[in-house]
């Protein structure tokens, strides 16, 4: 942190006081309204507590390793799975995809900053806030929530202690925090996208990042609210004694299953949709092709953001849902892979016959999209609804959702962070750690994830301590996998240090990517451009001889500007 | 298409880039923040779509709607306070429009009503809590009403005070030489509160 070497003086063509560069980290705590701080806050808070709950759910890997529950108590084995979810969820995806667009979407677009920079550092700052307020019901009498991170009544109403700070208190309190700042980031994000767009830039000319993130945003403003609603009926139940969700004074606790999945549901396309977004810049600069079917890719992120309001019965097929209910959600959860497949679809022809550079943000996003065609056929397979409740509250659905959310979204996040490390820091990071990295983490993921499915068609429920030894041979590879997955996280960790306070310069446009992020400086300068770009291309013109912008060079404000296109 | 597009820019470009891009940015301010809040607003729409969906749940499917010894709610002196509320988003209405004649006394005489207002169905709310027999906790009836009605009134209570912030502000000599965005937003959310009542109004005591 306290290194002495200028960046200006390794890097002659950098000629900012380098924004990016650890030399002046300071600004990092303080409440700053540029988007590339607050992103990068957003990035590194985030990251923290995927540290944290990975951690929780390495304690849980060593509860499971062996079938008795002697590593942990069953309580606290109830506290860690709850706060595993909810961490992941609520303090690792959400923040780090806000944080990734933060710092993307104004630059791709060619915005100086967001439509709102004080509510955007408002937005961010709660995210430490309630990280604290979460964290603290571990110690409070009674412990942290164990109802789950879905929190169903009746289960989430009980309070044996009979305090009123409890740890189901504390959780209301901190997703409901959650819920504030992420209806701040939204309203920043859409407005943003709508409003601030370049000169040029029409909405056909966007990079499919931009469009997955206004889909997702999108989805947080319609749905986040039902959560909020079902949230604050919970709160009144567990502190006034009001009836919504208890059974036993006449409330519906099948109600509250509708509010939080409504929301709840929709949120994996908040989480999948940028990845989607990731995968979509990615493929096309290392595989030296423009991203196939670009404009259908685009839209059929919206059309995923119409059906998902639509789906979410499907995760109550066993809560005594009539016939009719689950004959249509199966119908319509089924429908929403058929925009899913057409992505899938672009990828791979986009990657077919590319000249392709298997650095490591191709390695991840490769990666993702292998676990994530596996997550899409399980997926498919659990919106039948027999299947489904065949394995209902098994580990074929815990299996199913980790290759979605760590096999794909934090492959994906990793792909990003690796891709745009160049542009945010001003340094290169170092290849060979990369790749060390990749392989643990695909190798890790894939161990501990692929015996869930094992397991769960054998019958092993989730959310237990321990369990038959019947049980035992898939559970101690999954354990030996979900530790591999903790190791993957320190070659990560030293390469985005030590890149950052001493890696290779970075030059503009390391991977002649074509994006207005790549033609300004790295780290680009506060307000991005000096003058704003007017774009007059597509995106992802690679193989085509046509300039992205044009006017580049007063664009960055220098007389030797770059070709606008590589 | 595309060149159309290009040259109206190119133009705009000739003119000085830096200068156009520069008013652009400070020009776009108030229409920014006002498209963002109208989606905060619908946003904010689904929290009570979600309460009135829960309720209208809970009302068909109860075995006992009403707890015991209620039998039913009063509907005259609401029915008044919806007149009232429902009036005043017409008087806020000729309020902004003094604004935007700039007659400012005009525009404070009828803001200061709207305030009168919304301060009445405030008070005509609180009467009527006090006069019911059943509580937050009686049952589901009970929690859905004040749950429906005290959300409601929050948002009420925060439209007066928006109200009265404006109002202060509009004696700071050149409050609205950038616009009267503070004002638009202000009005727009009395708007909003008012058809959440209606519907509101309507599920409860219309629907009995």
């Amino acid at each position: 942190m306290t290194t002495n070497a200028p960046t200006g003086a390794i890097a002659p063509n950098v000629e900012q006081p380098a924004p990016g560069a650890p030399n002046n980290w300071r600004r990092f705590f303080s409440f700053s309204t540029d988007h590339k701080v607050i992103g990068i806050q957003y990035i590194v808070t985030a990251f923290l507590f995927f540290l944290i709950g990975g951690l929780f759910a390495m304690i849980m890997r060593g509860e499971l390793i062996t079938p008795d529950a002697d590593l942990v108590d069953r309580t606290v084995y109830n506290a860690l799975f709850t706060m595993h979810g909810t961490v992941m969820l609520f303090m690792w995806t959400f923040p780090v995809l806000n944080g990734l667009a933060n710092y993307l979407v104004p630059l791709m677009i060619g915005a100086r900053d967001m439509a709102f920079p004080r509510l955007n550092a408002i937005a961010f700052w709660m995210v430490p806030v309630f990280g604290i307020i979460l964290m603290s019901s571990f110690l409070v009498p009674g412990g942290p929530a164990q109802a789950g991170w879905w929190s169903y009544p009746p289960v989430s109403l009980q309070n044996p202690g009979g305090n009123l700070v409890n740890g189901q208190f504390l959780w209301l309190v901190a997703v409901a925090l959650s819920g504030v700042s992420s209806i701040m980031g939204a309203v920043n994000i859409v407005t943003t996208i709508i409003k601030m767009r370049a000169p040029g830039m029409g909405f056909f000319r966007m990079p499919a990042f931009v469009w997955t993130v206004l889909s997702a945003q999108m989805i947080q403003l319609f749905g986040l609210p039902a959560l909020t609603a079902g949230a604050v009926m919970l709160l009144f139940d567990l502190t006034t004694g009001t009836s919504f969700f208890d059974p036993i004074k006449g409330g519906s606790p099948v109600l509250y299953q509708h509010f939080f999945w409504f929301y709840s549901h929709p949120a994996v396309y908040v989480i999948i949709l940028p990845v989607f977004g990731i995968f979509s810049e990615v493929f096309p600069v290392y595989a030296r092709k423009p991203l196939f079917g670009y404009k259908v890719v685009a839209v059929s992120s919206l059309i995923i953001t119409g059906l998902s309001a639509i789906v979410w019965v499907h995760h109550m097929f066993a809560s005594g849902t009539p016939g009719w209910m689950r004959m249509l959600f199966m119908f319509s959860t089924m429908l929403i892979s058929v925009p899913t497949g057409i992505k899938v679809f672009a990828w791979v022809a986009t990657v077919w016959g590319g000249k392709l550079r298997l650095t490591t943000p191709m390695l991840f996003a490769l990666g993702g999209l292998v676990m994530f065609v596996f997550s899409g056929i399980t997926g498919i397979m659990l919106a039948a609804v027999p299947f489904d409740i065949h394995v209902n509250n098994t580990y074929f659905v815990v299996g199913h959702f980790h290759y979605v959310i760590y096999g794909a979204t934090v492959m994906g996040v990793y792909a990003a962070i690796y891709h745009w490390f160049p542009k945010m820091t001003g340094r290169m990071y170092y290849e060979g750690l990369g790749k060390l990295h990749f392989a643990l983490t695909f190798i890790g993921a894939n161990l501990n994830f692929f015996p869930m499915h094992p397991l769960g068609l054998q019958g092993m429920p989730r959310r237990v301590a321990s369990y038959d030894p019947e049980f035992a041979f898939w559970n101690v590879i999954a354990s030996l996998g979900g530790f591999l997955l903790g190791m993957s996280t320190l070659p990560f960790i030293l390469n985005m240090v030590s890149s950052w306070v001493q890696g290779k310069p970075a030059p503009d446009n390391p991977w002649r990517a074509i994006g207005l992020e790549w033609l300004v400086s790295s780290p680009p300068p506060t307000e991005n451009f000096e003058e704003l770009p007017n774009v007059i291309a597509e995106p992802y013109g690679y193989g085509k001889d046509e300039p992205l912008v044009s006017n580049a060079s007063a664009m960055i404000g220098t007389e030797l500007a770059p070709t606008p296109s590589p | 298409m595309e060149s159309s597009v290009e040259s109206q820019t190119m133009n705009s470009q000739v003119v000085d880039g830096a200068a156009i891009a520069h008013t652009a940015h400070e020009h776009d301010e108030a229409a920014n923040s006002m498209f963002g809040f109208i989606v905060f607003l619908l946003s904010e729409s689904v929290i009570f779509l979600s309460f009135f969906v829960g309720y209208t749940v809970y009302k068909t499917n109860a075995v006992n709607w009403l707890p015991d010894g209620v039998s039913g709610l009063e509907v005259r002196e609401p029915l008044i306070n919806t007149l009232v509320l429902v009036s005043s988003s017409f008087v806020i209405y000729v309020a902004e429009r003094f604004l935007h004649k700039d007659n400012l006394w005009g525009f404070r005489a009828f803001w200061l009503l709207t305030m009168a207002m919304g301060s009445f169905f405030l008070y005509g709310q609180a009467v009527e809590w006090r006069s019911l027999e059943f509580g937050f906790t009686s049952g589901v009836f009970g929690g859905t009403f004040y749950l429906l009605t005290g959300f409601h009134g929050l948002h009420v209570l925060t439209g007066v005070l928006l109200q009265t912030l404006m109002l202060g502000r509009s004696f700071i000599p050149g409050n609205y030489d950038n616009g009267e965005f503070g004002v638009a937003a202000t009005s727009l959310f009395w708007h909003f509160v008012d058809v959440i009542w209606i519907i509101l109004f309507v599920l409860i005591y219309v629907w009995q």
